[in-house]
């Protein structure tokens, strides 16, 4: 081969050193994407490494002797009077029989703190409310056992920790090893984590209210911010005049997205609770903070959809002799659609993740019932999460995890969704 | 073309400006109201910002002035009592590129009929939906498979497939931007064979690059250069005889 400009030396050293630059630039992005793969696994191992325990709980099946003698000395039946009967001895006499051996006051007392209290004598009491001829039965039921117990059998109270250092004694581990032996503890699924609002006793707290609570939020936030943010999107761009004003509207919409969202809480704090007099704590509240959080979200989103339909359709349909509002409404918005949906859709998980703002307006309560409105106190998924993290016992932790785990899968669902309804509306054009 | 042949379009000091540039130096014309009309000249001459005057397209663009007179059969379409929407109506539009609706062959079709009311029965639509695709050409091709997209045909079929929306309107004009600069050879055949047939219905006025295309599909051809209207005359004399050394220049591709 004679030698030409393409094979001299000095060619040859150019192209390596092209082809060496593209190699290093692949390189780093592979080990961009690597660390990033590595930073998300990190996190799903150790989120579900802690928080899948939480998904099971360890219960009591046991019998409870109903005796009248202790409920209804009177031989009252009435339910309201049989509320408050004396159900915690009827726990403890069932925890008696368990060892009937166990006879001085301080082990009897032990002996009792195995079962969670709180937990069975409100299941008993609810029981005996609205069927009060169970009394001077006995009810075979399953209760939860404390969250000592629970955490002891799940192995994270360990048993050569010395006696003098853990809240488990070494007579308590006895006992809850023969009731597993002799099949009264049981581990189950935890229902009681996705039915029941927070509680004081963490084997007895759920997210049920933190869900609805999450749910009512969003879909106030929902109803608020798409028609605003669609709305202001289509008028922007479409019908307003290009002028100074609306330029600063349009900086303005920026700048508003990009403020830090416990800005927002504060301003929801001023404006709708003290200013406006709303109560604390309740979903409409929040639902209306977080509209304001993601109505530029949504305002961004759409306009960037709208800019991405070719001007030619536009045309298409003036040139026919559609008016503008025709033109925009008939042939862009449909275009603009999944784009539109998109952003809106991930402004929603963005409304979901949000605690900051929450707090601000009182969201933070300790609340025990589940909602049924938007105007009765409620919490929040993440607000319930960092509530959690931030108690002592060690029962807490897989269950701020569990709930940490809930909150991702709902994440990944909507993303998950958005990708979905994208592609699908796309395939369609 | 045996009618006696009027005048569709008068056009007096037609002036458009983008801002502060003059993009037409005041344009004098008479167009025809049978027959094809094309506007030729270089890139950026202002031939295709005329054409946008006569259905009022450029109203669409920010900062885009027109001022001189304009009359439609006697009308002005610069009159602001007049709304631009019902001047569209009359005056139909293809573009450069194709630019079919990404909707069904059939609701491209009837998307003018629906907007303007033209139809009051499904059977009325579905008769004029056929008779436009037949003008156009078209029938044939797609009358099996109206309920897919318009966007799944070839270039060709998609810029017969504008021309057969806008005609389901019924205009009086239509107005062609470069039809057929995103076509095949075997396309802009079609194209052009269809433009002679509609010629006999309508007004129409094509922007075009192509000489060879003028020459072929036009009865009249006006030259435009810088902003101005260098020369209008019938196409032959402009490409056998042209009265100016510019349009000479032009059309021997001496310039472009």
């Amino acid at each position: 081969m004679t030698e030409t400009a393409f094979t001299s030396k000095a060619a040859l050293k150019r192209l390596k050193k092209r082809r060496g630059t593209e190699w290093r630039f692949r390189m780093w992005g592979r080990a961009a994407v690597l660390f990033a793969l590595a930073a998300l696994a990190w996190l799903m191992i150790s989120i579900v490494g802690t928080g899948y325990t939480a998904f099971q709980q360890n219960f009591m099946t046991m019998d409870f002797e109903l005796s009248e003698s202790i409920l209804a000395p009177d031989g009252t039946r009435d339910p309201e009077k049989l509320r408050g009967a004396n159900y915690r001895r009827v726990v403890q006499n069932t925890m008696y029989s368990q060892f009937p051996e166990v006879t001085k006051r301080k082990d009897k007392q032990a002996l009792f703190a195995l079962v969670s209290a709180s937990g069975a004598t409100n299941q008993i009491r609810q029981m005996v409310y609205k069927n009060p001829n169970l009394v001077g039965k006995t009810v075979t039921i399953t209760v939860p056992a404390s969250d000592q117990i629970d955490q002891l059998l799940k192995g994270y109270i360990k048993r050569d920790t010395d006696e003098s250092r853990r809240k488990v004694s070494n007579q308590q581990i006895a006992w809850a090893d023969t009731l597993k032996e002799r099949g009264v503890i049981k581990k189950k699924f935890n229902k009681i984590l996705f039915m029941n609002p927070d509680s004081r006793d963490p084997e007895l707290a759920g997210i049920a209210s933190a869900v609805v609570g999450s749910i009512m939020i969003l879909v106030v936030a929902f109803v608020l911010a798409f028609p605003i943010g669609v709305g202001s999107a289509i008028y922007l761009d479409e019908f307003a005049p290009k002028n100074k004003f609306t330029d600063f509207i349009e900086i303005n919409i920026n700048n508003l997205a990009a403020v830090p969202s416990i800005v927002f809480g504060l301003l929801g704090l001023a404006v709708f609770l003290n200013f406006m007099g709303m109560p604390r704590s309740i979903p409409l509240v929040g639902g209306m903070v977080l509209a304001l959080r993601v109505f530029p979200t949504i305002t961004i989103a759409t306009r960037s959809a709208l800019q991405g339909v070719s001007p030619s359709i536009v045309d298409g349909a003036l040139s026919l002799g559609a008016s503008h509002t025709q033109a925009v409404f008939q042939q862009k918005l449909p275009l603009a659609g999944p784009g539109i949906l998109t952003g809106s859709i991930i402004g929603m998980a963005q409304a979901l993740g949000e605690t900051a703002p929450l707090l601000m307006i009182g969201m933070v309560a300790f609340v025990t019932e589940v909602p049924n409105s938007v105007t009765e106190p409620a919490t929040a998924l993440p607000v319930q999460i960092f509530l959690w993290s931030d108690s002592a016992e060690r029962a807490w932790a897989e269950r701020t995890s569990a709930a940490i785990i809930v909150l991702l899968v709902v994440l990944i669902t909507m993303n998950g969704f958005a990708i979905w309804l994208r592609n699908r509306l796309e395939q369609r054009r | 073309m045996t009618d006696t042949i009027n005048t569709k379009f008068t056009c007096r000091d037609v002036r458009v400006h983008y801002g502060d540039f003059e993009a037409l130096h005041g344009i004098d014309i008479d167009i025809p109201d049978r027959g094809v009309t094309a506007f030729i000249g270089p890139s950026g001459c202002g031939k295709s910002t005329f054409l946008r005057t006569f259905n009022r397209m450029n109203d669409t663009i920010d900062g885009c002035r027109v001022s001189g007179k304009i009359h439609m059969d006697g009308q002005d379409i610069y009159d602001p009592n007049l709304d631009p929407v019902l001047l569209r109506a009359q005056v139909g539009m293809v573009f450069q590129k194709p630019n079919p609706f990404p909707k069904s062959i059939y609701d491209n079709v009837a998307y003018g009929p629906r907007i303007h009311g033209l139809t009051s029965s499904k059977a009325e639509l579905d008769a004029l939906v056929e008779k436009s695709l037949r003008r156009a050409g078209l029938w044939e091709e797609v009358k099996d498979r109206l309920k897919l997209s318009g966007t799944g045909l070839s270039g060709g079929q998609q810029q017969r497939l504008v021309i057969a929306r806008a005609i389901a309107v019924s205009p009086e004009v239509i107005l062609m931007d470069e039809p057929a600069s995103a076509l095949d050879p075997i396309a802009t055949a079609k194209l052009e064979a269809l433009i002679e047939e509609l010629k006999e219905r309508y007004c129409i006025i094509i922007v075009t690059h192509s000489m060879a295309q003028a020459a072929r599909v036009s009865d009249k051809t006006a030259f435009f250069y810088m902003g101005d209207l260098i020369e209008f005359d019938d196409t032959d004399k402009i490409f056998t005889n042209p009265g100016n050394t510019r349009t000479q220049d032009y059309i021997t591709g001496r310039t472009g």
